[in-house]
């Protein structure tokens, strides 16, 4: 996924962001792990958030997802002032999340854990029962997009390797995402095939209006299907970029921090 | 190189055979438990054992442990223990006596108001268990002596000295509710069964078993009920999630905080419905009852398939698991036994399950 001309990008400068995050600091006691950080999300775009370990990506989208609540900082959602006391309250509102470590409980089945939070249901009153054929049927469809064939529904995700339940937790996202997706370092543990899948994925949900939070090491993935790139730094931004503003060289650059990097690349020949 | 057409057929997997998906079934270990309990006391026991008379003998006591075993299994399944259903016992036997006599309200209203404070007492260990973060065993061990001491305190306050409050029976002997929590189910239908010879009799006509205790029918509903909720509602997927991994199932968006600490009311509700029961049908309550049910109802929860980190487990498996006891309990006094072997088995038994267990959770995740 090299080629920069692989997908259609989206051109979203027009839209009014669905999710607004405007200067979000987040203190773990004595610790800053996000010093003022403003970020935006629009329908239909996929918007890259990049940077080191520990840069502080992780937390960031974690307080876009109601897992945390930022210590200072507003969040806007489709313009209006918001607050997300849980996860579960994000999720109504549309924006679902692959957590960077996923989310899945290894010793449910991978239908429980695809439908965990949000069974469907079938009956009425007392008799409203979780639809486990319609769930077991829709994750196995659901899966085989992504490329993967699943024994059974009903086999424990404990028993999936690595790349497979990070399938699972992304086929989970994508099918819940109804506004806004996000996706924390979706690949890490994805083979050739299954990244490609990903990253048109990606660009399948975009295309449908829906805006995506990239999170990634990898500059190549990250431009491949990039509209916009923001680099966290130590907790800050280091600013926001479009597509075809910056070269791949300089985004290396400021994920990486500058100048160490640039002495890096030079004793190794230009080859990261 | 498969692509998306590929049928959903994976050709990497071994036909499973039946018996081998029936290995991964939480309570296979149970089931297997109860037939080895019943051939060791075929051989062993009296054949009076396996009459019917026998059979209600064992499975009355099962049942007032399996109502427990129930509640601390789906607490289990959920990631969390509670060591004072035990005291809970006494404490709400306490709290429904004093209703009955002291206060002289009738059932239709004691027995809801018993259910709602011991909901609230659960609703208190399962606050404490989440707001701090601490392990629910200790937190409960604490609950399992302060419910016991105010069980003890309340006692005497209720009674002006005394460790037992009587008179219940004369409270409730003519209450419509008495025969749904105390006595014998269906005794139509046994002197039915006797009139036509089909069951035992006393000389006089009269069946050797009168009905079928009430607890036992308790105890089967209760079982079935939580099966289906466990496995067939969103509620049972939120409780084997919040047991297997509460940071996971909270960012998956399962209300983890209001499963637990319904399940800590749940388990609660269970041990109140044993003081109901066991109070009525004793007539008076003491500061003893419920002595040491916890750690009984945890190991016939473990027996049934529960694992003690919580994810994994059966309600099925419980009822098994309280089945076991029972049987072992009663069934020593069929035998020429010691009694005393009784606390042997029981470790030994929980020793294997849980050996066994392990393996089975090994299995599953594909840990090795
Ligand atoms: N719950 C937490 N408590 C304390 N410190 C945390 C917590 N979560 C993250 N941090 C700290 O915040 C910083 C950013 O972490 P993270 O967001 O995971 O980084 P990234 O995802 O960019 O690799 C790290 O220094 C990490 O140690
Ligand atoms: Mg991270």
């Amino acid at each position: 996924m090299t080629d920069d001309g692989t997908f259609h990008h989206g051109d979203a400068t027009g839209a009014a962001p669905i999710v607004e995050m405007k200067n979000i600091e987040k203190h773990f006691g004595n610790i800053i792990a996000l010093a003022g950080v403003s970020f935006d999300v629009r329908p239909g775009e996929c918007h890259c958030l990049l940077g080191d370990n520990g840069a502080g990506k992780s937390t960031f989208i974690k307080t876009m997802s109601g897992v945390h609540k930022p210590t200072k900082g507003e969040i806007l959602f489709e313009g209006k002032p918001m607050s997300f006391s849980t996860p579960r309250d994000a999720m109504e509102a549309g924006i679902a999340t692959v957590f960077q470590d996923l989310a899945m409980i290894p010793l449910m089945s991978v239908t429980r854990n695809f439908f965990m939070g949000r069974e469907p249901t079938k009956g009425k009153g007392l008799l409203k029962r979780f639809d486990i054929d319609y769930a077991n049927e829709v994750t196995m469809v659901e899966m085989r997009k992504m490329g993967i064939n699943l024994r059974g529904p009903d086999q424990a995700v404990g028993t999936l390797s690595g790349g497979e339940r990070q399938t699972v937790a992304i086929a989970r996202a994508v099918h819940f995402g109804a506004k806004v997706l996000i996706l924390d370092e979706p690949t890490s543990a994805l083979g050739v095939r299954q990244t490609s899948n990903v990253l048109a994925t990606i660009d399948k949900v975009r295309n449908q209006g829906i805006g995506v939070v990239f999170i990634s090491h990898n500059v190549r993935h990250a431009l491949a299907v990039g509209d916009r790139f923001t680099v966290l730094n130590r907790g800050q931004t280091l600013g926001t970029a479009k597509r075809g503003d910056i070269s791949p060289e300089e985004l290396q650059d400021l994920m990486a921090g500058g100048q160490e990097m640039a002495a890096l690349e030079g004793s190794l020949g230009g080859t990261v | 190189m498969e692509n998306s057409s590929t049928p959903p057929v994976d050709e990497r997997v071994k036909s499973q055979p039946f018996f081998a998906k029936l290995m991964q079934r939480p309570e296979l270990g149970a089931i297997a438990g109860v037939i080895l309990v019943v051939i060791f006391f075929s051989i062993t026991a009296d054949g009076s054992m396996f009459s019917l008379s026998g059979f209600m003998n064992f499975m009355s006591p099962a049942s007032q442990l399996g109502i427990l075993a129930i509640g601390a299994a789906l607490l289990m399944i959920g990631g969390e223990f509670d060591l004072s259903i035990g005291s809970m016992v006494a404490f709400a036997g306490l709290f429904f006596a004093v209703c009955v006599i002291n206060w002289g309200l009738p059932l239709a209203v004691a027995i809801p108001l018993t259910f709602v404070f011991a909901g609230c007492v659960g609703a208190i260990n399962g606050t404490i268990v989440i707001r701090s973060g601490l392990p629910s065993f200790i937190v409960t061990l604490a609950f399992l002596f302060i419910l016991r001491g105010l069980s003890l305190v309340g006692l005497k306050a209720a009674t002006g000295g005394s460790t037992q409050l009587r008179g219940v029976r004369d409270a409730t002997e003519t209450d419509w509710l008495t025969p749904f929590f105390s006595g014998d189910a269906f005794p139509g239908l046994f002197a039915w069964l006797a009139e036509n010879g089909w069951v035992e009799t006393f000389k006089n006509g009269t069946p050797k078993v009168p009905g079928i205790p009430v607890e036992i029918l308790w105890f089967v509903v209760i079982t079935l009920l939580a099966t289906y909720v466990l496995l067939r509602t969103p509620a049972g997927n939120w409780v084997f999630a919040a047991g297997g991994d509460t940071t996971a199932a909270s960012n998956s968006g399962v209300p983890v905080t209001r499963v637990k600490i319904s399940l800590f009311m749940l388990t609660a509700c269970c041990a109140a419905l044993v003081a109901i029961i066991t109070v009525i049908d004793a007539g008076s309550t003491d500061a003893r009852r419920g002595f040491q049910k916890e750690f009984e109802a945890i190991i016939a929860a473990v027996i049934g398939g529960c694992l003690l980190t919580g994810g994994y487990g059966s309600a099925i498996g419980a009822f098994f698991g309280a089945i076991i006891f029972g049987m072992v309990v009663i069934g020593l006094t069929y035998t020429d036994f010691d009694q005393d072997w009784f606390q042997v088995f029981l470790g030994g038994m929980l020793l294997i399950a849980v050996l066994f267990n392990n393996a089975i959770r090994k299995r599953v995740t594909g840990e090795r």
